[in-house]
């Protein structure tokens, strides 16, 4: 068997042989010689140039046909707009039949309001009203219009001269609201790139102005100087390109999540370690700290011109509303083209911008109002520092004293209904009007919740007593079971 | 829709061509000039790089006397400019206390409430020595009075839905609102020329935006089919929900947006509506309904209903009307509800004057004469121009309309002529506007009576001749037109 195949392949290879020892094959082409292996590499060579035309083989790609891509839209089904809507979601705030004065009227009750920020007792000064009338008698109440389209009226540009002149910068820039203003100045001057070194107990409205602004965000410990250090160090080291990205630090000046306060020297001074520019929010700090109201760097003894941007809303301690932001002549000017809720909102209501007028005129002629809040402040420290339960965190100057529990349930969840079961009593039975911090499904901040007494310089000795005893009272009958 | 003949768009790039060279080389010998002085930032980042701020320097700071000019009157049809010199060419201007009495064809006061009204005001005054200027707290802790109240109620049964939820600016509403009903995974499909606080809204929200051309229902649907059927990108899994965003009134454009379409589209591939009237509420429409009750949509069809104060009711702030579950989760949800200010309590008791007299609830009709007359206005004034030969955009009944002026060196000449003879307009470039299309924007009033307008059309006839913006060929007078069917 093996030998017959063995002669049919040495017959079929002498064939070949002869085939190729054919006269043809012993022609000479181009003065090449042609032997029989000329042949079969030539025909090797035109297999592999056949094969590598052929074009290499992809599945096919089918795009959907548009049977198919209307069974789909049939077929795909929407989440509601809302989640469905549970027990704590149906509470309504009390309504107030009265201006928010450090005495007010709910239910026809008159309450003890320690929830407004009214922090030098404004609210309801007569000469305020008086010349929001007469602007409102000249002006009527809106302004219908943006800035940059006759939306300008004369006592925005007297309003920001007054503030600026207050604080001792070149220029001010009004804003028509107070939470829009740190959300429109971060995004008008942190671009995509720009570093962003931020405390992690900023509240929404920086948090939004910082999601807006797309640089890249870093947040440090809250109140952490030493966290602080370490983070700038960490995002300037082996960084030699300083001259082309700019850094900014951003804080508050007294925090609405706790109520401390930033120590500002403290923070210019990593700054010009650094070479980081600051951003201040002062929006519960501008007409509270300081011996003559002018803020966080009066307090500090810090002069004005270190702080590169100092934004304020103006709804705490000058009982009006909208915000300014202030700085050197290059910060003030690039905003009025670039910052957003300056150029695409309509501007502030005049009658509201005279308020600020008179509110920065009657604190520059009675700095002894000051004295009133700060020792008011003191009693209501001293009054709370024992209840049960709770803790007070917040800086022994700050007009926001802020209590929250010794001891955490675990949840913020429980944690809030508790505090709020204390504040309902505390309103019920002894009419005192407290709240506790609210806290929006969309805020990023993890700091602990609490119960937030708002000091005014328009409340009485028997009022702070009133509240430490009522909170007292009812926080030690409520948190039993936790103590 | 705006044609741009071939002309006029070569002269305008040319135009702004030479600016444009004009505006490096003033730079580059700035940049030689200030090579010899010594730098002080030591080591900080400027806060402006060279060429973010060029189209500020060197463009827009020669025309800066147009823009901002500031009033020392209510911004009612007629009222006082404040004249305003400069000493370095414009860079910086200084107040003069000498005014202009001018006539108002630029703020937004479209049923005259701007000024002191003889219903609103006694009852504004009434409110500010009840309740102060401002509460100094948010709406959650003690910010809500018996007025805030009352207006919700009010204003969700002026729109037609079930409830109302206010916010103290209209900026805010949409920045606040859109991020609280749709986050990552949902998907935002906005109108080419929507308003920057929806954008930033939309961009606060973190979920996918993708736009559709504008006003134009067709290709919103190709937009939907496409992005239902490849689902999210990357992962490709169905989109969580889809919010279909546009507005009531344009305000570069002046015209209505084609509601009927778009909410049929939407409703076919359950998507959900949200609807700015931010200029239509209180504007048009039988009884000022906005732009539901003009193109006949029931409000019902639309999920979400945005509006402003700003414009028609002479106060400030913004709503959101929705069903009551929507607006119970706001209430529970949303940032501005819980941090921001609320409104103040005097604005408020002004919206509230202003719609009963729109409802007619105050006793006299004047709310329906303001909306006869605005209507009435509006709809002279645009034929009027058009007969003149300008080219004016908008749709009948829309009280803006813009002129367009397209090149650059005729928006400092309109703005600048126009107020030399007592007429205040508002002139808008870029970047509000696309490059090449600026334009004058003219937003009519109920306060004008019919001699301001003839007034108005004659300034700005005479300037428009002396500017060359009649770009299409003028209707001659009717006389002539006879005369000539005489001959």
């Amino acid at each position: 068997m093996a030998s017959a195949v063995m002669n049919v392949t040495a017959m079929v290879l002498d064939w070949m042989s002869v085939a190729f020892d054919a006269p043809l094959a012993r022609a000479v082409v181009f003065g090449v010689h042609i032997d029989g292996h000329l042949v079969i590499e030539v025909l090797l060579i035109a297999v592999i140039l056949f094969q590598l035309t052929r074009k290499s083989y992809k599945p096919p790609k089918k795009p959907l046909t548009e049977k198919e891509i209307d069974e789909l839209c049939e077929e795909w089904a929407p989440e509601s707009l809302h989640p469905p809507i549970t027990e704590e979601m149906l509470a309504q705030p009390p309504t107030l039949e009265s201006a928010a004065g450090p005495h007010s009227i709910i239910d026809g009750r008159e309450v003890v309001n320690f929830a407004s920020a009214n922090y030098l007792g404004l609210v309801g000064n007569g000469k305020i009203i008086d010349s929001c009338i007469t602007s409102v008698e000249k002006y009527g109440v809106g302004s219908c219009g943006p800035r940059s389209f006759y939306g300008t009226i004369d006592v925005h540009l007297d309003c920001e001269t007054k503030i600026a002149k207050f604080l001792g910068t070149p220029d001010s820039v009004l804003y028509s609201y107070g939470i829009s203003t740190i959300f429109s100045v971060i995004p008008a001057f942190c671009k995509k790139g720009d570093i962003i070194v931020a405390d992690e107990g900023v509240h929404w409205g920086v948090q939004n102005g910082l999601h807006l602004s797309r640089s890249t965000v870093v947040y440090f410990k809250h109140n952490d100087m030493a966290s602080l250090e370490s983070t700038l160090d960490k995002m300037t080291c082996g960084n030699k390109r300083a001259e082309k990205i700019r850094r900014y630090i951003v804080v508050e000046a007294v925090y609405q999540n706790s109520g401390q306060i930033a120590p500002l020297d403290e923070i210019v001074r990593l700054k010009e370690k650094y070479r980081f520019r600051l951003v201040l929010d002062e929006s519960h700090s501008f007409g509270v700290l300081g011996k003559s109201g002018r803020g966080l760097a009066e307090y500090c003894g810090v002069p004005i011109e270190k702080i590169d941007i100092i934004t304020a809303g103006m709804g705490n301690a000058l009982a009006t509303d909208g915000g300014f932001c202030t700085g050197s002549v290059r910060v003030v000017d690039h905003q009025r083209l670039s910052s957003s809720g300056y150029v695409f909102s309509a501007s502030l209501p005049p009658y509201l911008a005279s308020a600020a007028i008179t509110a920065v005129d009657y604190l520059e002629e009675n700095p002894s109002v000051l004295e009133a809040l700060r020792s008011n402040i003191a009693l209501l420290q001293k009054g709370l520092a024992d209840v049960p339960g709770l803790i007070i965190t917040s800086h022994p100057l700050s007009p926001i004293v802020f209590l929250k529990l010794k001891k955490s349930t675990g949840s913020a969840k429980t944690d809030l209904q508790l505090l709020d079961t204390i504040a309902d009593r505390v309103l019920k039975e002894d009419s005192v009007f407290v709240v506790t911090l609210k806290r929006s499904t969309l805020d990023k901040c993890h700091l602990p919740v609490g119960i937030r007494l708002f000091v005014s310089a328009g409340h009485s000795e028997s009022d702070l007593l009133k509240a430490s005893e009522s909170l007292k009272r009812v926080a030690a009958s409520v948190l039993a079971e936790l103590l | 829709m705006v044609r741009l003949p071939y002309l006029t768009a070569l002269t305008t790039l040319f135009s702004y061509g030479l600016l444009f060279a004009f505006g490096q080389l003033r730079d580059f010998f700035r940049k030689l000039i200030d090579w010899t002085k010594s730098k002080d930032l030591k080591g900080y980042a400027p806060i402006c790089l060279g060429l973010e701020d060029f189209y500020t320097r060197r463009l827009y700071l020669r025309i800066q006397d147009c823009f901002g000019r500031p009033i020392a009157s209510a911004p009612d049809a007629w009222f006082d400019v404040v004249e305003r010199y400069s000493n370095d060419n414009n860079k910086t201007l200084h107040r003069t206390s000498n005014t202009t009495k001018c006539l108002n064809l630029g703020s937004y006061n479209y049923l005259g409430f701007a000024a002191a009204d003889e219903y609103c005001t006694p009852h504004v005054i009434e409110s500010l020595r009840k309740y102060s200027p401002g509460t100094c707290s948010v709406r959650v802790d003690g910010g809500t009075t018996k007025l805030h109240t009352e207006l919700e109620e009010l204003v969700a049964r002026f729109v037609g839905k079930p409830a109302a939820i206010l916010f103290g600016m209209g900026y805010v509403t949409n920045s606040a609102i859109i991020p609280a009903l749709i986050g990552k995974g949902g998907l935002i499909i906005s109108d080419s020329l929507n308003h920057n606080s929806i954008v930033n809204g939309a961009r606060g929200s973190g979920a996918t935006v993708r736009v559709f051309q504008h006003n134009n229902p067709s290709h919103l649907e190709e937009v939907l089919r496409e992005q239902i059927a490849e689902g999210q990108p990357r992962t490709h899994r169905p989109w969580k929900k889809i919010i279909v965003i546009v507005e009531g009134i344009y305000s570069m454009e002046g015209e209505l947006c084609k509601l009927p379409e778009i909410i049929a589209v939407c409703k076919k591939y359950k998507a959900y509506t949200y609807l700015d009237e931010a200029h239509s509420i209180g504007a048009v429409g039988k009884s000022g309904r906005g732009v539901c009750e003009l193109l006949g949509v029931d409000p019902a069809d639309v999920d979400i209903m945005m509006g402003t104060f700003t414009k028609s009711f002479g106060s400030c702030g913004g709503y959101i009307a929705a069903s009551k579950e929507i607006i119970q989760y706001l209430k529970y949800t949303c940032p501005a509800h819980l941090y921001a200010t609320s409104m103040s309590p005097p604005a408020v008791q002004q919206v509230i004057s202003a719609i009963k007299i729109i409802l007619g609830e105050d006793g006299s009709n004047r709310g329906a004469q303001k909306l006869a007359r605005i209507r009435e206005n509006s709809n002279f004034f645009r034929s009027e121009l058009q007969k003149m030969g300008f080219e004016v955009l908008g749709d009948n009944d829309s009280p803006v309309m813009p002129i367009m002026l397209y090149n650059p060196a005729k928006i400092p000449a309109f703005s600048r002529e126009c107020l030399r003879q007592n007429v205040a307009v508002v002139t808008v470039a870029f970047p509000a506007t696309p490059l090449l299309l600026a334009r004058a924007r003219i937003c009519i009033s109920a306060s004008h009576s019919r001699e301001d307008l003839i007034k108005g059309l004659e300034v700005i006839s005479k300037v428009g001749d002396l500017v060359g913006i009649k770009y299409f060929p003028a209707e001659p007078p009717k006389y002539e037109q006879d005369r000539k069917k005489l001959e």
